[in-house]
């Protein structure tokens, strides 16, 4: 690939096969980031299950709201994370306690791998009292700092120096933790996520910049947001470390975020990584997507970590009966969730005033 | 008591934090090495070292919100503006972070942050340059907005804005960092959310703060040889609003005026007196005036920016009509 790419008409889709991550050299260190041996091995088939049951738990829990949305019982904005779930789930799975996940409006998926209940998740989207955030915050602000979310944020790019702030904090204080920041391929040509990433690189802090490139801002291609459409090129500005890879494999998108966090936790070396990821909704439930091409949707179903997490199982010799009793738990999951939702009060009217001050809450 | 100037007095309660509490740390473009674009952080550097006096380059959004970040991990953040016309660039981060994370997460997180520096006019820096924010931030819930005029005061209130919980945004000013008054030598805190009567009296509120402060003051001497005699009340914080203090006043003057940088349309300016009609109403003999900036951009010209600033002789004018006077 070229260093810097002009040709804004073709989007250069690296395959899997090619791993881009590879060929994109690391800012600081010189050296290639990442694995290039593709899927990790040497894992049971209980690991595999699970990271499946998780993605699978997410997506059943945004079909869940998505069809609440329609009946009227969600209002506002909601934004699905169906197609994405392998990085909150890869994510969630290599975290240490103390380690830090902050996100974007596009957040039900992290919490709920991240371990929220998902009752007080689908509360949350109702507006009621036992949400996840009481009723203050609705789909885009989630919040669970005990489970390591610091949080949905809504305003694009917003959400970077403050993370930035959070890795600021543990070099400060030598916790240890890494701090991991989502931000989609939208946000990195806004003034703040510059300002992020260049004092995350000066000051050599312990994070790491996870841009979910999930091809359209909104509406808007890559192609008309960036003369560029290698995101890490930025990296070596930033002095990031950086790796990029098409998501479709759970299991080795684990790995190599994994290897990307240990670097910044021991190492002084934080990173800016590119993942290639696809939402099958639109942008929002009011958004039909019809921008988008039925063959590139093709295209892309066919990569979904979910569909390639359940071949892989079906390969090691998990029934599909089996299968069908983890979707079953999961439905009925996600059915009570729903049945919480709906049946939990409202919040109190004096909520509403709650919450600014520290002493609202004395 | 000890004279001191009030970038001196800023700088002691910097210091005093600083050695109290570890997890105090300041911020800002030139806060360091260069101690400090007006001296307040000067000698911090040498002090405490470049992990609690960090020096960033011109990027007021990254470090605001980088200062949020922190606060939320549980250390106390002073976040210097050089000028808070700069802050503009930040306002995202105060507005939809600062003052809504701990509200959007339902009370999950505290933040214990200082935003600080010079605010309004200072002399000859055209539109840009001269601009009053108290309007813009205490426009919204979430913070705290404090606005200081002497060394007591700023040295007793900066202390109380890093200790308290919650986002402050504390206003200084840059032509009265050199301005001497008298500091107590032990150690103090004042409230926020008091004001101080500046000069007793009885027939004119004048309510005021920040860098309208020596200038109702200017205008009170005027006054007293015409024989009419104010009592001029700095508000020092300006949200929560010092309500009691105004309406005590208000009621046995019946007149008031207000004196203060800033624009007229809306406002705490306009705050200030939406509150006065309507909590005393039945004691006003005369419609409350404003003595502001003029509703037009700062211009750089010195005779054009006098005329747009408010003056003594100004305020003496509306202290004349509110009290039915004519000479």
């Amino acid at each position: 690939m070229d260093a810097v790419s002009r040709d804004t008409a073709v989007q250069k889709e690296p395959s899997a096969e090619a791993e881009p991550g590879a060929e994109t050299s690391a800012a600081g260190a010189g050296e290639a980031t990442g694995s290039s041996t593709g899927p990790s091995t040497g894992l049971g088939i209980g690991e595999l299950r699970h990271l499946y049951t998780q993605m699978l738990r997410i997506r059943r829990f945004e079909e869940t709201a998505a069809r609440a949305y329609t009946r009227g019982k969600i209002s506002g904005f909601l934004h699905l994370y169906i197609g994405q779930e392998a990085i909150a789930v890869a994510t969630a799975d290599l975290l240490k306690p103390g380690d830090r996940v902050v996100t974007t409006y596009r957040d039900h998926g992290f919490a709920i791998a991240l371990g929220c209940d998902s009752g007080a998740c689908m509360a949350e989207l109702f507006g009621k009292k036992t949400g996840l955030v009481g009723g203050n915050g609705g789909s885009m602000h989630f919040f669970a700092k005990d489970k390591g979310l610091w949080g949905g944020y809504a305003i694009v790019g917003s959400h970077v120096p403050v993370a930035a702030g959070h890795a600021f904090a543990s070099k400060y204080s030598g916790d240890g933790a890494v701090t991991l920041c989502f931000l989609g391929e939208g946000a990195m040509h806004i003034g703040a996520t510059a300002e992020g990433l260049n004092l995350a690189g000066l000051w050599r802090l312990p994070i790491v910049f996870v841009i979910e490139n999930n091809k359209y801002a909104m509406g808007t291609p890559l192609s008309r947001q960036s003369p560029i459409d290698d995101l890490t090129l930025r990296a070596p500005g930033y002095a990031l470390d950086s790796d990029r890879w098409i998501v479709s494999d759970v299991l080795e998108t684990r790995a190599r975020l994994a290897a990307l966090v240990d670097r910044a936790r021991n190492e002084q070396r934080p990173a800016l990584v590119e993942l290639l990821t696809y939402r099958f909704r639109g942008h929002s439930m009011s958004d039909p997507g019809k921008y988008r091409t039925k063959d590139e949707i093709e295209e892309w179903r066919a990569r979904d970590p979910l569909h390639r997490a359940e071949e892989g199982l079906k390969a090691a010799g998990l029934g599909e009966d089996e299968l069908a009793a983890i979707d079953d738990a999961i439905v009925q999951e996600m059915d009570a969730a729903e049945a919480f939702a709906d049946e939990s009060p409202v919040p109190d009217p004096e909520h509403r005033f709650k919450n600014h001050y520290v002493e609202d809450d004395r | 008591m000890a004279t001191l100037q009030i970038r001196e007095a800023l700088r002691a309660a910097l210091d005093e934090e600083m050695a109290r509490d570890e997890r105090v740390f300041v911020i800002g473009e030139e806060v360091g090495h260069y101690d400090g674009a007006y001296k307040v952080t000067e000698g911090l550097l040498a002090k405490y070292g470049e992990r609690r006096v960090v020096d960033t380059p011109i990027a007021e959004a990254g470090f605001a919100g980088v200062g949020i970040g922190a606060a939320m991990c549980g250390l106390r953040p002073v976040v210097e503006f050089m000028t808070f016309n700069f802050s503009a660039v930040a306002f995202d981060q105060i507005l939809n972070n600062a003052a809504k994370l701990r509200q959007i997460s339902n009370g999950q997180y505290t933040l214990p942050i200082v935003f600080r520096g010079p605010n309004a006019a200072a002399h000859m820096l055209s539109s840009t340059h001269s601009q009053a924010f108290e309007s813009f931030y205490c426009g919204f819930p979430g913070v705290k907005v404090v606005s200081i005029a002497t060394p007591y005061d700023g040295k007793g209130l900066l202390k109380a804005a890093i200790r308290d919980e919650n986002p402050v945004i504390f206003f200084e000013s840059e032509v009265m960092y050199s301005v001497k008054g008298e500091v107590p030598e032990d150690e103090y805190v004042i409230p926020i959310g008091e004001a101080d009567i500046k000069r007793p009296g009885s027939q004119i509120t004048v309510i005021t703060w920040g860098q309208g402060v020596p200038v109702a003051l200017a205008a009170a001497e005027l006054a007293a040889k015409e024989n009419l005699d104010c009592e001029v009340i700095d508000l020092r914080t300006l949200r929560p609003l010092d309500d009691d203090a105004v309406l005590t006043s208000v009621r046995k003057t019946n007149r008031c005026v207000l004196v203060y940088h800033g624009w007229p349309y809306g406002g705490t300016g306009a705050e200030v007196s939406d509150r006065i009609q309507r909590l005393a109403f039945d004691h006003l003999d005369a419609p409350v005036l404003r003595v502001c900036y003029e509703d037009v951009n700062m211009p750089y010209a010195e005779n054009l920016e006098k005329l747009v600033i408010p003056s003594p002789e100004r305020a003496l004018e509306a202290f004349r009509e509110v009290a039915y006077r004519s000479y």
